[in-house]
């Protein structure tokens, strides 16, 4: 592993983009803050703004008003990024997969690196998509 | 020639702070991340982040707004930083008694990072960029009076010596300035500046977050972000530095000497991260009014003491 890798490795820096999302995987999103889990741990830090984000943590289920925004969003980004998606409605559509304001999972609109399936998925459960992501 | 160009660019120059500064930084990260019952992040944190910046990431020109200014700013607050922290450097190590005047030129050094985030954030042509800037600008204004006051009461107590190394010998005579009652007052209104012009909470309406994510620098991406976030690390050094070379008596690297330098520096970096976790964010008019009204009180009445050798 370079010396570049690792340290991309050692800071991923998180942007949280929310759908229309029921607001459960958000906080347990918030969650993997706290002094329980404590994601600083490893360098990763919540960014306000998607200019500085090495990942896109993309949950809830993305209608057609949102679609437009989550491209604006992921061409915004500077490279190399990596797209999360989390929860059942960011994986596959959950209960709104049929729905008519639906615009499909996050993986048809832009490539999704990992997904997080759980509604809502545990903090343990995202930290560790996050490190396999990270060991692939 | 070539022991000059050491000092500017290795020893308390550049190479220096940088690391210093990085440090620093970790240090305040631990300190809050410890205050709030977390673990923290991992010594090598800031240097991770620093290059994960410069080597990794791409770096994204606004569309709209002037490119060159954009790219330039960040290397000129740089430069603002470096020059200052080395022009404190020198003469806080007993390296060199710095020349006469040099306290005024550190003021100015001191204020260039903060005019380039206005300088960058302007030339990005993001709104809330310009939200930024304009609440630095204001900070900037409020701040920057208390600061020259500070300076002419420290010049006056040192009889009037606008010298740093004259400043640095007349501590070490008569012991250090703030051991007395304006000393005191001057300390505390100089922590205050010092929170300002890092942009720490109770002052941090300029970058804040949570509500205009990151202000100034919203636009900064890649390797132009990463020579932000070093001038950050470096003021974060430089400005402790500073208030413990006119203050606290300056530096010395001899035996036990060095113990209490690093010690001095660590205070002041503790007492700033306690300001910084345990207080809410102010509004630009409320932070306007704290600094016009009572710190510049607080400086006349010290400057008053100092008249009466208090």
């Amino acid at each position: 592993m370079g010396f570049k890798e690792y340290c991309f490795k050692k800071s991923l820096w998180i942007f949280h983009f929310g759908g229309a999302s029921c607001n459960n995987c958000d906080i347990e999103i918030l969650d993997c803050l706290t002094p329980r889990y404590d994601i600083e741990r490893f360098g990763m830090l919540l960014v306000g703004s998607i200019r500085h984000a090495d990942v896109l943590l993309v949950n809830g289920s993305i209608n057609k008003k949102d679609k437009s925004r989550l491209l604006e969003i992921y061409k915004q980004a500077p490279k190399p990024i990596i797209v999360v998606a989390i929860g059942a409605c960011g994986c596959t559509g959950g209960i709104f997969a049929e729905g008519n304001t639906f615009a499909g999972p996050v993986d048809k609109i832009i490539p999704v690196d990992a997904y997080i399936p759980g509604c809502p998925p545990k903090p343990e459960a995202i930290i560790a998509g996050i490190v396999k992501i990270l060991n692939k | 020639m070539v022991t000059d160009l050491l000092y500017y660019l290795v020893f308390p120059g550049f190479l220096f702070i940088t690391i210093a500064g990085g440090l620093f930084s970790w240090a305040d990260r631990k300190i809050t991340a410890m205050l709030q019952f977390r673990k923290g992040p991992p010594l090598l944190q800031p240097f991770y982040d620093f290059f994960k910046l410069l080597l990794v990431k791409e770096t994204i020109l606004p569309a709209r707004g002037s490119r060159l200014i954009f790219l330039f700013a960040p290397v000129l607050g740089l430069i603002g930083a470096a020059l200052s922290g080395v022009l404190i450097l020198l003469p806080a190590f007993g390296l060199k008694s710095g020349f006469s005047g040099d306290i005024i030129v550190i003021f100015y050094m001191l204020t260039i990072p903060s005019l380039t985030y206005i300088i960058g954030a302007l030339a990005s042509g993001n709104p809330l960029a310009s939200v930024g800037a304009s609440r630095e600008m204001k900070l900037i204004i409020s701040y920057e009076l208390t600061f020259l006051l500070v300076i002419a009461a420290i010049i006056l107590k040192a009889h009037m010596s606008i010298r740093l190394g004259d400043i640095i010998a007349d501590q070490q005579d008569q012991g250090a300035f703030a051991g007395s009652i304006s000393g005191v007052l001057l300390f505390v209104v100089f922590l205050f500046c010092i929170q300002a012009k890092l942009g720490f909470v109770p002052f941090d309406m300029p970058e804040a977050e949570t509500e205009i994510t990151h202000g100034c620098f919203i636009e900064y991406s890649g390797s132009a972000y990463s020579l932000v976030k070093l001038t950050k690390y470096m003021m974060l050094f430089v400005l402790p530095a500073f208030i413990c070379t006119v203050l606290l008596g300056g530096f010395r690297s001899d035996g036990i000497h060095l113990l209490w330098t690093i010690l001095k520096l660590v205070g002041v970096l503790l007492l700033i991260t306690l300001i910084r976790n345990t207080n809410p964010r102010l509004r630009i008019d409320q932070a306007m009014r704290f600094f016009l009204i009572w710190m510049n009180l607080l400086v006349i009445v010290s400057i008053i003491l100092v008249y009466f050798d208090l």
